[in-house]
């Protein structure tokens, strides 16, 4: 065999002892989660989401009444009125309720224009930033187009023209999201293209689909993620905007925006009971940014 | 044991046969446009590598040198196929490459690797070492387990303990072992030649002088050329069989390192030799022997390129661009671009070599 000392030989390293033991293979996303297992603050916000979601799925078992129930006697209720703990919206419907259903289409607001918007922002972005040149400047000028909008305007003139309705909705939220994503995906794919290890990759005759996965995507990757994480408040409050402008779901969904915007009209009456929908907004808005926060903490590990 | 019985991959066999040498580079040329104004227009052209021309022999080691920004890494990408040429053609092993009925790009991929300079980008810093190293096996069909456990056996052939680096990350390795890295990776492929872009450059001097003898052991064992790249003159006079050395694009010296290092010919080689820090106290050099950088490769100068910074540059080094002329294949020709080395060439001191010095 060869000649050479081998470095972490025992004997290079202290004469004696045994052999050091076989280091672990962690893979990338091993020592992410070990990052996050000691960061408590994002653990309970991660929880405080699930919570939310599995409150929102579990609505039906959950709910004290029938969201969609009036009742013209109780309108208007405090906190606490009997059994309406959360008291009654201005047709006597328990706000409760209609918060835990209405969290099914906010979540649904919040998460899935943000996942497709990723697959298709990220696509488009890392064959951007990986071809370069003219690929590049056609798929970023097309983007830029849409960034020339404020995102409200933008999916307000969105929402206007395909008309209300959830499915609409949720297309909207989509095509004002993908071009940030895409950015984010261009950026970051175009440092790791310029590294060596891409030019050792091709150099070793790997394809280029080889490549962006092997090579690119991971390291591309977790700025978009972490980006994207970031977007699920955002849309939130987005599509609570819409339907609070009508431009959304429409009476008698409950939806967090939507409640709001009807109950804004009891505002003197009842103040605490109107800003209920908004404080459902708030912590989960919160919650999914202090998430993405530590996400962000995580992933940055040095490698 | 057989000396190449770990690798998965067999070794692309020797097509040419001994004499045919293992690398001709001819006429190659790349200009990289300098785009700007209104319409993206060309405005211009850094001529980074400007028509070299250049052979290397099997078994050998061909030094490259010249200053920062010559067009040394560029031409190792050119070579590698990273980049595209404008001009030129590159013949390996008696076949020319990427043409009809010549060598395919991923059959010279497995014959030509490289060491890339920055040890720290070169590998991915998502996977573990030993897959960075499995990885080009694996792009030519070796299955996952046989792979690794190649990458594991080359971590071993270049001084890393398998059991204990190949589950690292980049990051977690130091600069001579990433380095050392690197080299197993470019191994992978069982290739016949290495291009070694500054691999050396970065690392320190203890560090760097364990890489070299591993390169040298690596060379006899796996029965390896090399083209060396370096700005250090005193790696490049260590290591290699023949030097050539490099200005702004060009080549302008070529010989065996034994005359390249005692008997230059060029004036920029002489005061490249001149820049090395001397241990004799009594040679020490109070007036550095080059001053300022090297002329914008934009707009070279015209007819000699070092016209501009050389001590004996005349009328004619302005007219008329020195040419090195044909290498014969003797490995030792000693070539030189410079019309002082020139009889009946116009320049006053032509016919003198050196003797001015």
């Amino acid at each position: 065999m060869s000649d050479i000392s081998l470095i972490g030989t025992p004997a290079a390293e202290s004469p004696g002892r045994e052999a050091p033991a076989a280091t672990r293979v962690r893979g990338y996303w091993g020592n992410v989660w070990q990052r996050l297992r000691y960061d408590y603050v994002t653990l309970f916000f991660l929880l405080l989401i699930l919570l939310i979601v599995l409150s929102a799925i579990f609505a039906p078992l959950l709910a004290p009444f029938d969201p969609n129930k009036a009742s013209m006697a109780h309108r208007l209720k405090p906190l606490f009125f009997r059994t309406n703990y959360l008291g009654t919206d201005e047709q006597g419907r328990d706000v409760l309720s209609r918060i835990l259903y209405g969290g099914r289409t906010s979540l649904l607001m919040g998460i899935v224009p943000v996942v497709v918007a990723t697959i298709v922002g990220g696509l488009f972005g890392v064959v951007a930033g990986y071809a370069g040149g003219r690929v590049n400047t056609v798929i970023m000028r097309c983007m830029d187009v849409f960034f020339a909008f404020p995102s409200v305007l933008l999916a307000v003139a969105i929402s206007g023209s395909l008309g209300g309705g959830m499915v609409n909705q949720l297309i909207t939220l989509t095509v004002v999201l993908t071009p940030p994503l895409c950015r984010v995906a261009e950026t970051s794919t175009s440092q790791i293209r310029s590294m060596d290890f891409v030019d050792a990759a091709r150099a070793s005759g790997a394809s280029t689909i080889s490549i962006l996965l092997n090579h690119v995507l991971v390291n591309a990757i977790s700025p978009v993620l972490v980006y994207a994480s970031t977007l699920v408040s955002a849309s939130i409050l987005l599509a609570s905007g819409l339907s609070f402008l009508g431009l959304g779901v429409s009476p008698p969904t409950p939806d967090w925006g939507l409640m709001l915007s009807t109950l804004r009209q009891a505002i003197y009456v009842q103040p605490i009971v109107c800003a209920m929908p908004g404080v459902a907004i708030l912590v989960t808005s919160i919650a999914f940014n202090l998430v993405s926060d530590g996400l962000r903490q995580a992933m940055d590990v040095k490698a | 044991m057989s000396k190449d019985s770990h690798m998965v991959l067999e070794r692309p066999a020797d097509r040419g046969g001994r004499a045919q040498p293992m690398l001709i580079a001819q006429g190659m040329k790349r200009y990289f446009p300098i785009r700007g104004g209104v319409l993206n227009r060309r405005v211009g052209e850094v001529k980074a590598v400007d028509g070299i021309s250049f052979t290397v022999l099997k078994g050998e080691t061909l030094g490259v040198v010249g200053e920062s920004g010559c067009g040394k890494s560029t031409l190792a990408r050119l070579l590698m196929h990273l980049l595209a040429m404008d001009e030129g053609e590159v013949i390996f092993d008696g076949d020319p490459v990427g043409q009809l009925h010549g060598l395919s790009l991923r059959d010279l991929r497995r014959n030509l690797q490289m060491v890339f300079q920055d040890s720290y980008s070169s590998l991915n810093p998502r996977l573990p070492v030993e897959d960075s190293i499995a990885y080009a096996p694996r792009v030519h069909g070796v299955g996952r387990t046989e792979a690794r456990r190649a990458a594991r056996d080359l971590l071993q052939r270049v001084g890393l303990r398998p059991e204990y680096f190949g589950g690292r990350y980049p990051h977690e390795l130091s600069g001579g072992q990433k380095q050392r890295v690197n080299i197993a990776r470019a191994l992978a492929l069982n290739p016949r030649m290495l291009i070694l872009d500054e691999a050396v450059s970065a690392l320190d001097k203890s560090v760097e002088a364990q890489v070299l003898n591993l390169l040298g052991q690596l060379k006899r064992e796996f029965n390896l050329t090399y083209m060396f790249i370096s700005h250090d003159l005193h790696v490049v006079q260590y290591i290699s069989d023949r030097v050539m050395v490099m200005y702004l694009g060009q080549v302008v010296e070529l010989g065996p390192v034994d005359q390249i290092y005692t008997a230059p010919r060029h004036p920029y080689t002489i005061a490249l030799l001149e820049c090395r820090l001397a241990v004799d106290p009594a040679n020490r050099i109070e007036t550095p022997p080059l001053v300022g950088d090297p002329p914008n490769p934009i707009n070279p100068p015209s007819g000699c390129r070092f016209r501009t910074r050389c001590p004996h540059a005349e009328s004619i080094c302005e007219q008329r661009m020195p040419l090195l002329g044909e290498w014969n294949g003797d490995p030792a020709n000693h070539l030189v671009a410079c019309h002082m080395a020139k009889p009946g060439s116009g320049h006053s001191l032509a016919g003198y070599g050196m003797a001015v010095h």
